[in-house]
């Protein structure tokens, strides 16, 4: 009897054990999925500068044709994208056009001057920080639920129910699927 | 990388359960030699008074330290490298963007308030924002955005209650106790050899206690600027800004004209600046710089 009852409270805490674990993984998980949309949203209002930005800079500089097409492609790219590391190639792709575009834009002084024009570079700048900040966020939120997810025994746990690690967000990566952007 | 934070919190939380058993030993001493009606009475009710008082000064913390200070609030239009620096920082900590406040003031500070990360309140010096570049400016602000992420401020307001405690219950000690043992010469708990040693201890460490009360908070208060700097690295990632921060705000000569007692743990450098003595004493709130320095070069 005193050892069924043993035996009744081992399988319990196991039990109780294995949800607490669970429970743990799926919490680091969402959170790790927060994390993603969070990339998704800074990236999301860095796109929506582009239109007036473009609208700005033809106003002063419309023979600058190929500058402002690219810029607009990188967009397009972003809009077309489906997967995070497409988005994050055309976010790319767009810094290093942004940086011909502000230089370029040296040689016209009416469109320096221009307050919209300011603005805009200010908010641009503003918005890549932001993206770089979201995606440390997401990293450290991958790490931290890789680490729960390989660490024994809680790794048993995981297998049993087939949860996945997650990869990190590296920048080369990202630069390297640059070229999939169609212009 | 970030094991010194770790350390830290252990650390701190020896610290507050020092504060634990300091409180209960004085407890004791004093239900032990003052059993008097009133006299427990008159401990009931200051400590209800105090836990009053610092719930309330909890709640409106933020509005009484700026209204203390001079703050303003800092606009996006006016301060947007600032404010748009302190929103990435909030996304890379996970945090909900504290209200951002400028003190009109040419010396270099900043301090954080509020009770927990909805309620959060970084203020700046027009001195620091004129003085410091944006690498710079970024580890100061995200070290203020620590103390908030670690609830520090509400770890402050604690240690504040406990070495108020300490100072009202020894007080009372002095005042009733003695009454207690001059009043009844036959039969009282204090005859005996005994009974006078630990009548004599419990009156030295009852008059110590709030000397030891506020170096315990101190310690507190230092540890946490350690840690609030290597948060501040892991957010920025960038230990080179906070250090040349630390310097530049360090060696600058203009003193803080707010500045005040009630406040002065709450700034990134102590702002009453004091020429003599460079290392970190027993008596200040805040470690040398070069201490912490030295702490965020050793942290990769």
């Amino acid at each position: 009897m005193t050892g069924l009852i043993i035996a009744l409270v081992i399988i319990v805490a196991l039990l109780a054990w294995v949800v607490m674990v669970y429970n743990g993984l799926i919490q680091s998980r969402n959170k790790v999925k927060n994390a993603f949309a969070q990339i998704d949203t800074q990236l999301q209002r860095r796109f929506d500068l582009i239109p007036n930005l473009v609208e700005t800079v033809k106003g002063y500089a419309s023979h600058e044709k190929e500058l402002l097409e690219n810029v607009t492609a990188s967009r397009s790219g972003y809009m077309n994208a489906t997967t995070n590391a497409e988005k994050m190639a055309a976010d790319n792709q767009l810094t290093s056009t942004l940086k011909s575009l502000f230089a370029v834009a040296e040689n016209y002084p009416e469109l320096k001057a221009n307050q919209n024009f300011a603005k805009l570079q200010d908010d641009l700048k503003g918005t890549e920080d932001k993206v770089a900040f979201s995606r440390q966020f997401y990293n450290d939120a991958v790490t931290m639920y890789n680490n729960k997810l390989q660490i024994f025994p809680n790794n048993i746990v995981a297998e049993m129910f087939n949860f996945k690690e997650e990869d990190l967000f590296k920048t080369e990566e990202a630069a390297k699927a640059a070229p999939k952007v169609q212009f | 990388m970030f094991d010194s934070s770790k350390k830290n919190k252990r650390k701190t939380y020896g610290i507050v359960s020092l504060f634990l058993v300091f409180l209960a030993v004085i407890v004791y001493f004093i239900m032990t030699y003052c059993f008097e009606v009133s006299g427990t009475i008159a401990l009931v009710v200051s400590m209800l008074l105090a836990i009053l008082t610092s719930w309330a000064s909890y709640y409106n913390s933020d509005k009484i330290v700026l209204s203390l200070n001079g703050a303003r609030p800092a606009t996006k239009e006016e301060n947007q490298r600032m404010v748009e620096n302190l929103e990435g920082l909030c996304i890379a900590a996970g945090l909900p963007v504290p209200k951002l406040y400028i003190m009109d003031d040419g010396s270099p500070n900043a301090f954080a308030t509020g009770r927990d990360p909805e309620h959060g309140v970084i203020c700046v010096t027009t001195g620091l924002l004129e003085k410091l570049d944006s690498n710079e400016l970024e580890g100061v602000l995200a070290h203020e955005l620590s103390h908030i992420k670690n609830y520090d401020t509400l770890l402050q307001t604690i240690a504040s209650v406990f070495v108020g405690f300490v100072t009202i219950l020894s007080d009372l000690f002095f005042r009733i106790g003695i009454n207690v043992m001059s009043d009844s010469d036959s039969d009282n708990k204090a005859s005996g050899a005994v009974g006078l040693i630990g009548f004599v201890v419990g009156i030295i460490f009852l008059a110590l206690s709030p000397l030891f009360a506020n170096l315990l908070k101190l310690a507190l208060s230092r540890n946490r600027e350690f840690l609030a700097d290597s948060s501040a690295i892991e957010l920025t990632r960038n230990p080179e800004g906070l250090i040349s921060a630390l310097q530049k705000i360090s060696t600058d000569t203009d003193p803080l004209e707010q500045a005040n007692k009630s406040t002065e743990c709450m700034y990134i450098y102590n702002p009453i600046k004091n020429k003599q003595g460079k290392t970190s004493s027993l008596f200040s709130t805040h470690p040398s710089v070069e201490d912490r320095i030295e702490a965020l070069r050793n942290i990769h």
